[in-house]
């Protein structure tokens, strides 16, 4: 079987602890959470630190709160936990939908809430193993120079593949950081960047302690799709989140679309709320809205299926998920 | 299950068996389905090494210099081998061997094993192999068999694969063969309907769970022992006694339970020889274990066919010629790849009468994994051609599809136009099971648009009447002891892959000696042991075990009669042995418990011990070059009928259920049966909707680059994608098949694709003739149909069916 590179494992009890290991090991150590990504990435040699930090027996990365005015999602929530808890499920039901839909059984109940917002960006050209990339001369992203999706320039394009965060954009969740400066908060919708070597804005020292999503109002009416050739197992070829306010008439006080699995980062589909709002969600505004959303939208060959089909997907995946706002 | 499939009771002599076609547990899903039972890789031996293979990063090089010697001095490293250590060629096909246990002097695909390392662990091993140089002077690569058949020039310069076998010859030729069968362009020429379709059936892998794992162990005293994963322990055994130029009766090859196979552990491959290579180096004993990337580099699955099929109607429906041509894509080795080339053409001649046929087959060599035999080897690609080839006829005929098979059914004892032997036929029953489940007359153009159900047929072999190398003796044998204490020891030669043979032995055993089902033992896959079976390939093992373990059986059964009519003064036929008794067939009041009925036995005989042993029958084939393969002494046959929901937005097909009827003969286990058929069902639709065994070109990454070798990318159904299968067994009772038995294992994948096919195009109206039906591909026909203005549910039928059974037997 593929075999893990040699490491020293750390399991510390603390936050401060982990984020001191982090800073006393610099480059040469990782955090890891569930593992569900990081340990096929090592086995596959794209990552191989001499300390793995591991930040599961951290009580506090575990704390899952629903206040009056936010929902509390500490770090290592694991995505089966969030897909059935009854809270989650009642207030924010896309995202309990999303974290249900990653992956299998076995690996949701390792993979968490945390590491799905860090996931490394997936390429057909960088998720295999050492002797195949050598066989193909490395990547941009790892051992080389050149990538095989563009051919041209020096841009990474692999494409972010975590199905909570564009629900958690819809939603305008924040993530609070833990660093040796201390802590801080990013939005979810500024956390990554437009680069598929590290696409998000978590410095590696910094730890993400938790997820903070505000309560909905009871008119918000939230959705995520995913498209994939099996019902399980697989990373999205297309996913579609939304989320905006609609009163009981059908009016819309404010709408948010977020596609990924695209390029580098979710893409926040622009102009919505400026074509909707005011307006009914009638098919014929859904219409428009799905086609804006296929205008923004050009995939590139970083997944191995067909372009031309993901790109057409858009307008029905986009259609599809606002017609659940519609039908609400 | 069987009488309510349309066997006439008066066929039916199940009164007599008390065991035989009862669902009975398999003997050994107890220690598997507790983890109990010990594969390959669970075998740890004292002081094992570990082996690792190093593998070619290039298509197509030749291999210039191999330096092993900064491995050899790395601290846990025991031992290098090379291709120069084993300089022997090998090949599952006596006429065809192409391959050297490691590359000698040239790499053929990316991943060719080139050197192995044998260390005190796999992490030792895998840092020597990056120790070792190897020098390469790349050669230009071949990938498309097209181009690959059109090339000239020579072997040294790359221009070919492997050296011609004659001079002047393409060396990227394996086989190519011709037949033709009565007048086939007459024939067409005065046809009713004839149309000509190309189709193209993308290859595929195993998929196997268990990956290869082979433990070799060259004791010292000459003796060289090899445990693997193998489905045919035979052939290794006679391969590595080749290879090593050691006593065969010196090798023993031991195969611990199999975690699937499906045909892709049917042949040596390069971890078995590189074990015993290793350990005859080192003195120790050597593991390798194949990550699962290297199981796609071994590959030998599904080939990829180009085909082109040309076929006729006549006014009544019936089939007047069939013209097939087909481009096999081999990959770098030939593998059974002659064979394949074949079977490509040799087994479409049932269940359906071809009054004439021809068929020109080449398999090309390119520079990537070897393909070899998948379930339903050779004969998947064309009935998948074949059966949407007839679909698209009895359209242009308007006639209902199931009408238009039943019109053209071959029948019962009788010879294809290739001289192929039938005897049993069911096919008529499972296409009327499969029409009456599924509600056919209901649905058939009559689902809403998006919605529809598709048919197709098949047949397949149960087992070859040639073994691969030419012989005389039995193909399959077993041993039996019987011991005082009532228990029954059944030493097989069969391979047990997860399908059921040791279990199928168990049963004949118990049902002919009387004794209930636990007290028999089965002791198999140890060469050391047990007596020749060939191997688990071609559906051969029920047919032929099963007739070998009668054989044995019956030889001890007179004994024991013979015992106890001469104590009870009564004729010996009169003794039944049944559900642990002896009993007197006049009054079974008066009986015996079995094991005094054996201690009676082993009184008068000695020690009671059988041999059993089946050999097909030879000389029923056609007289013409070929003419042996295909020939089998027994067919099954199988329909399906599949409803599937296409998502006309999306292309995304859903196969919502498909209904498997399958002639076995007679089912000695139907749970068993049942098991293989929806096995069988289930692989076919995850070939028809997902796998794709495809590799980079130049534009994307590498050329010959295994697109994605792992089992993320290369995707098989989950329990979520699987459709809901319902199993139809149909008995036909075989004359020659053990209790009438014939082959369940791999027949019923045939019809799977195709009728997935025809549903489709009942569903849209279109057709997709190339496989899988992948979201995008099924996607892009809904639009060109779309853009054309075809966008619609297909015509129905307009002429008249023919009811169930009413065509000519």
């Amino acid at each position: 079987m593929l075999r893990l590179p040699p490491f020293l494992f750390h399991r510390p009890a603390t936050l401060q602890d982990a984020v001191d290991l982090l800073r006393e090991h610099g480059p040469a150590a990782l955090p890891m959470a569930g593992g569900t990504d990081l340990v096929p990435n090592m086995k596959h040699r794209l990552f191989e630190p001499a300390h793995v930090i591991s930040i599961t027996g951290i009580p506090e990365l575990h704390e899952v709160g629903v206040g009056e005015k936010e929902v509390t999602l500490g770090a290592t929530s694991t995505l089966a936990a969030l897909a059935v808890h009854p809270e989650v499920r009642q207030h924010l039901p896309s995202l309990a939908n999303a974290a249900g839909l990653v992956a299998g059984p076995q690996i949701r109940n390792r993979a968490t809430l945390g590491g799905n917002l860090c996931l490394d960006t997936r390429c057909t050209y960088y998720n295999q193993t050492e002797f195949w990339r050598k066989a193909l001369g490395y990547c941009l992203k790892k051992d080389g120079t050149v990538c095989h999706v563009t051919r041209v320039g020096k841009k990474c394009v692999a494409a972010h593949s975590a199905d909570t965060p564009p629900v958690l954009m819809t939603l305008g969740g924040q993530v609070d950081l833990r660093g040796p400066e201390g802590e801080r908060t990013v939005p979810v919708r500024d956390f990554f960047v437009h680069d598929g070597i590290r696409n998000t804005r978590r410095q590696p020292g910094e730890l993400v302690v938790r997820v903070r999503i505000p309560r909905p109002s009871p008119e918000t009416r939230m959705a995520y799709l995913k498209l994939r050739q099996r019902k399980s197992i697989d990373f999205p070829l297309l996913s579609v989140a939304v989320a905006g306010e609609v009163e009981e008439d059908g009016t819309v006080r404010d709408l948010r679309g977020v596609v990924t699995a695209l390029g580098s980062r979710p893409k926040e589909l622009s102009g919505w709320a400026e074509m909707a709002k005011g307006e009914r969600l009638t098919p014929e505004l859904v219409e428009g809205l799905a086609e804006r959303a296929f205008k923004q939208c050009h995939p590139l060959e970083n997944i191995i299926v067909d372009t031309e089909w993901r790109r057409a997907m858009v307008p029905v995946y986009v259609r599809r998920a606002l017609e659940q706002l519609q039908a609400v | 299950m069987g009488d309510s499939n349309g066997v006439p009771d008066s066929a039916n002599s199940l009164s007599d068996l008390t065991m035989i076609g009862q669902p009975m547990r398999k003997v050994d899903g107890l220690d598997k389905s507790t983890g109990r039972a010990t594969y390959t890789d669970d075998i740890a031996l004292p002081g094992m090494l570990h082996g690792k293979i190093l593998r070619s990063p290039h298509p197509h090089a030749r291999i210039l210099r191999v330096d092993v010697s900064r491995a050899e001095s790395m601290k846990g490293v025991h031992g290098v081998v090379t291709g120069k250590d084993m300089p022997v060629l090998y090949g599952i096909i006596p006429w065809t061997q192409d391959e050297y246990p490691l590359a000698l002097d040239r790499v053929r695909y990316i991943g060719d094993g080139v050197a192995a390392v044998a260390a005190v662990d796999e992490d030792t091993a895998i840092r020597a192999l990056a120790a070792i140089e190897v020098e390469y002077e790349e050669l230009p690569a071949h990938l498309d068999p097209f181009q690959a058949l059109a090339a000239r020039g020579d072997y040294e310069a790359g221009d070919y694969i492997h050296p011609p076998r004659k001079e002047g010859w393409n060396g990227n030729i394996t086989k190519q063969v011709t037949l033709e069968f009565g007048d086939v362009a007459g024939q067409i020429q005065g046809s009713e309907h004839v149309i000509e379709c190309e189709y193209y059936f993308e290859g595929t892998t195993h998929a196997a769970i268990e990956p290869h794992c082979a433990i070799g162990l060259a004791s010292g005293d000459g003796r060289l022992t090899v445990w693997s994963t193998t489905q045919v322990p035979h052939y290794l055994h006679r391969e590595l006694a080749r290879v090593f130029e050691v006593d065969p009766a010196m090798v023993r090859v031991l195969q611990p339970p199999v975690g699937g196979a499906f045909g892709g552990k049917s042949e040596p491959f390069d971890l078995e020889f590189c074990v015993a290579a290793l350990s005859l180096k080192t003195g120790r004993p050597v593991k390798i274990l194949y990550t699962r990337e290297e199981v796609f580099y071994s590959h030998r699955g599904r080939h990829p066919f180009h085909m082109r099929y040309r076929t006729g109607l006549d006014a009544n429906g019936r089939l007047t010629g069939v013209d097939a041509q087909i481009v096999l894509d081999g990959g770098a080795y030939a593998s059974f790849g002659l064979v394949t080339t074949y079977y490509s053409g040799q087994l479409l001649c049932a269940p359906y009468e071809l009054p004439a046929y021809r068929f020109h087959s080449r398999r090309a060599y390119t520079n990537k994994p070897a393909c070899g035999p998948k379930r339903g080897h050779g004969s998947v690609q064309p009935r998948f051609a074949f059966e949407v080839q007839l679909d698209k006829l009895a359209e242009k005929a308007g006639l209902d599809p199931i009408d238009l098979r039943r019109r053209n059914f071959i029948g019962a004892d009788t010879r294809t136009v290739n001289e192929l032997r039938i005897t049993s036929n069911g096919f008529l029953e499972c296409l009327d099971a499969v029409e009456r489940a599924s509600g056919w007359a209901d649905k058939f153009r009559k689902l809403e648009y998006g919605r529809g159900v598709g048919v197709a047929g098949s047949t397949y072999i149960s087992g070859t009447n040639y073994p691969i190398y030419p012989n005389e003796m039995p193909q399959s044998g077993v041993q039996i002891q019987i011991d005082r204490s009532g228990r029954v020891a059944v030493f097989s030669g069969a391979s047990e892959i997860g399908q059921g043979t040791d279990s199928m032995v168990a049963y004949v055993a118990a049902e002919e000696l009387g004794v209930p089902l636990e007290h028999v033992r089965v002791l198999r896959g140890d060469t050391d042991f047990t007596p020749v079976d060939l191997g688990a390939y071609s559906s051969r093992v029920t047919f032929m075990l099963g007739n070998a373990c009668i054989d044995a059986c019956r030889k001890l059964k007179k004994q024991v009669q013979g015992a106890v009519s001469e104590v009870w003064e009564v004729k010996p036929q009169e003794v039944l042995l049944a559900g642990g008794w002896a009993l007197w067939a006049r009054d079974t009041e008066r009986k015996m418990p079995i094991r005094e009925a054996f201690n009676l036995a082993e009184a008068k005989f000695g020690t009671l011990g059988a041999t059993g042993s089946y050999n097909t029958p030879k000389d029923i084939h056609g007289d013409y070059r070929g003419g042996t393969i295909g020939a089998s002494p027994a067919y099954s046959f199988t329909a399906h009928v599949a409803e599937v929901e296409v998502d006309v937005e999306t292309g995304v097909v859903e196969v919502s259920k498909i209904w498997i009827a399958h002639d076995c003969g007679r089912a000695l286990n139907p749970v068993l049966v049942e098991g293989q058929m929806e096995g069988s069902a289930y692989m076919g639709c995850a070939e028809a909707l997902l796998e794709e065994h495809v590799f980079k070109d130049g534009d994307h990454g590498r050329q010959g680059l295994h697109n994605a070798p792992s089992l993320l990318d290369y995707r098989i159904p989950t329990s979520l994608d699987t459709p809901e299968l319902e199993s139809l067994i149909v008995e036909s009772l075989d004359p020659e098949g053990p209790y009438g038995a014939k082959e369940a294992g791999e027949g019923p994948l045939h019809p799977s694709i195709p009728a997935i096919a025809n549903a489709i195009y009942d569903a849209v109206g279109v057709r997709v003739d190339v496989l899988p039906f992948s979201p995008p591909r099924v996607w892009k026909a809904l639009q060109e149909a779309r853009a054309s203005g075809k966008l619609g549910k297909p015509p129905a039928p307009e002429r008249a069916r023919v009811p169930e059974r009413g065509a000519k037997r």
